[in-house]
């Protein structure tokens, strides 16, 4: 074989890569798919749809009480207000973090998640233990994520078990008051949404 | 089905990798994501079905394998069941000239018309004449009922006793859509289930670590302490009973 005269060492094609590049060739030779249409599938939901997004919407309800009114009153088209909408967000639902109520999201039966706020999920939720124990010890979880709750605090998991998509509204840090939406929407992390983390604000003293 | 795919509170798997933090481990993942929208959008088949194929897998094979390896393993079964391609053709990964082959002139989706359809999603939800059976603030139970099917009710909640904290219209009945693709509608709640109800002493055992149960920091009977903490599943009409109808069920 050429690579082998040319001394070169790749790693060989595991079985799995192989399979898949094998349909993908077929697919594109029967015009079962567009090459262009992958390219930009993997390019929207890479680089386009993320939690950017989510964290924008988080940012906005802090800062507007009406907008925050409005998102828990009906999370679709308050999302969609913000141009945010489509697959996997058909019909959203916003829960809110309180002192007395934490919320998190799983979904134990595939991976459901809101993809138009939060892009597509980390390997970590799609994974069997996270599906597994988020509903039955969803504080241990907490804890794995570093996060330690007073235990008269209510932790509420939500399964997304239809077509129904949770976005959680996490607690706005104390401090974080005075600063803009987008500086706000810096401090609001991807997990702070799917409820396994809280944002944190450290104020910068000025010199 | 209530196959391998149906975790919920399943022991045994310990802690979570979260150094897994990507959308995807590695780049034939990236493939098949695009792979699976991109050939979903020939429309040949729904997300139900989809996800119904995915259930398929051997049930050892998926909980060893990677989310999408299950999406894989999925598209190749629908691909095949749907008659787009051959097993023979994923075999070789070259395309045959097969009379069996009933797909009439299959026309892969363009960036504008993806564009279009991921804009646009599936939106679930139907007008239906039957009003809701039930009201906020029902009990009710899940059925038992164990369907070779697929279907959206988990495990861990079937026979148990929740309340319907919401009402979300009726949505397209997910184990309908998968068996025969047709487009049902059937009311969908919101159901609350106290983690008591659902795991007993063991809700409570907040220490419990990484999914092994640890018998001595288990409450005991006599300090047994109740948890505030609560599941919410979204059920179908058809997975719920009445109080009413469950005591007759039993015969009481």
């Amino acid at each position: 074989m050429t690579e082998e005269k040319h001394h070169h060492h790749n790693t060989p094609l595991s079985e799995i890569e192989e399979r898949v590049k094998r349909l993908e060739a077929l697919l594109i030779e029967k015009n079962l798919v567009d090459v262009r249409t992958l390219d930009q599938l993997v390019d929207t939901y890479e680089n386009r749809v993320g939690p950017k997004n989510g964290a924008r919407v988080v940012a906005r309800a802090w800062a507007e009480p009406a907008y925050r009114d409005r998102l828990l009153d009906d999370a679709t088209a308050a999302i969609k207000e913000m141009g945010y909408a489509g697959r996997q967000g058909e019909h959203m639902v916003c829960v809110a973090n309180t002192p007395e109520v934490h919320n998190m999201v799983v979904c134990t039966l595939c991976s459901c998640y809101p993809w138009p706020v939060l892009g597509l999920p980390p390997t970590w939720y799609k994974a069997s233990s996270y599906r597994a124990r988020a509903v039955a010890e969803p504080r241990s979880v907490l804890n794995e994520f570093g996060v330690q709750l007073p235990d008269q605090t209510e932790v509420r998991v939500w399964d997304s078990t239809a077509e129904i998509r949770y976005l959680v509204l996490p607690m706005q840090p104390a401090g974080s008051e005075e600063l803009s939406q987008d500086a706000l929407a810096e401090l609001v992390t991807r997990d702070s949404m799917i409820g396994v983390a809280l944002p944190a604000y450290t104020a910068v003293a000025r010199l | 089905m209530n196959g391998a795919h149906d975790l919920g509170g399943k022991h045994g798997f310990g802690e979570i990798d979260r150094s897994q933090d990507a959308n995807f481990a590695a780049e034939w993942e990236e493939k098949v994501f695009a792979l699976t929208l991109a050939s979903g959008m020939l429309g040949r088949w729904n997300l139900d079905q989809s996800r119904s194929a995915r259930e398929q897998m051997d049930p050892g094979h998926y909980l060893q394998s990677s989310y999408y390896e299950h999406w894989l393993f999925g598209l190749e079964q629908l691909l095949v069941e749907k008659n787009l391609v051959t097993a023979e053709e994923l075999k070789t990964g070259v395309a045959q000239t097969d009379a069996s082959l009933s797909a009439p002139d299959p026309e892969a989706a363009d960036p504008e018309k993806m564009q279009q359809i991921l804009d646009v999603g599936g939106p679930t939800l139907l007008e239906v004449k039957r009003e809701p059976e039930f009201r906020i603030g029902d009990q009710v139970v899940v059925q038992a009922d164990q369907p070779l099917s697929h279907t959206r009710a988990p495990g861990y909640v079937k026979g148990k006793i929740g309340i319907v904290v919401s009402h979300h219209g009726a949505h397209i009945f997910a184990d309908e859509h998968a068996s025969s693709g047709d487009k049902t509608g059937e009311h969908l709640y919101g159901v609350k289930f106290e983690a008591d109800a659902l795991w007993g002493k063991q809700a409570s055992a907040g220490s419990t670590h990484a999914g092994s149960v640890h018998l001595d920091k288990l409450p005991s009977d006599n300090n047994f302490t109740v948890s505030k903490d609560v599941v919410y599943v979204d059920l179908f009409e058809p997975y719920l009973l009445s109080m009413a109808n469950y005591r007759k069920l039993l015969g009481a």
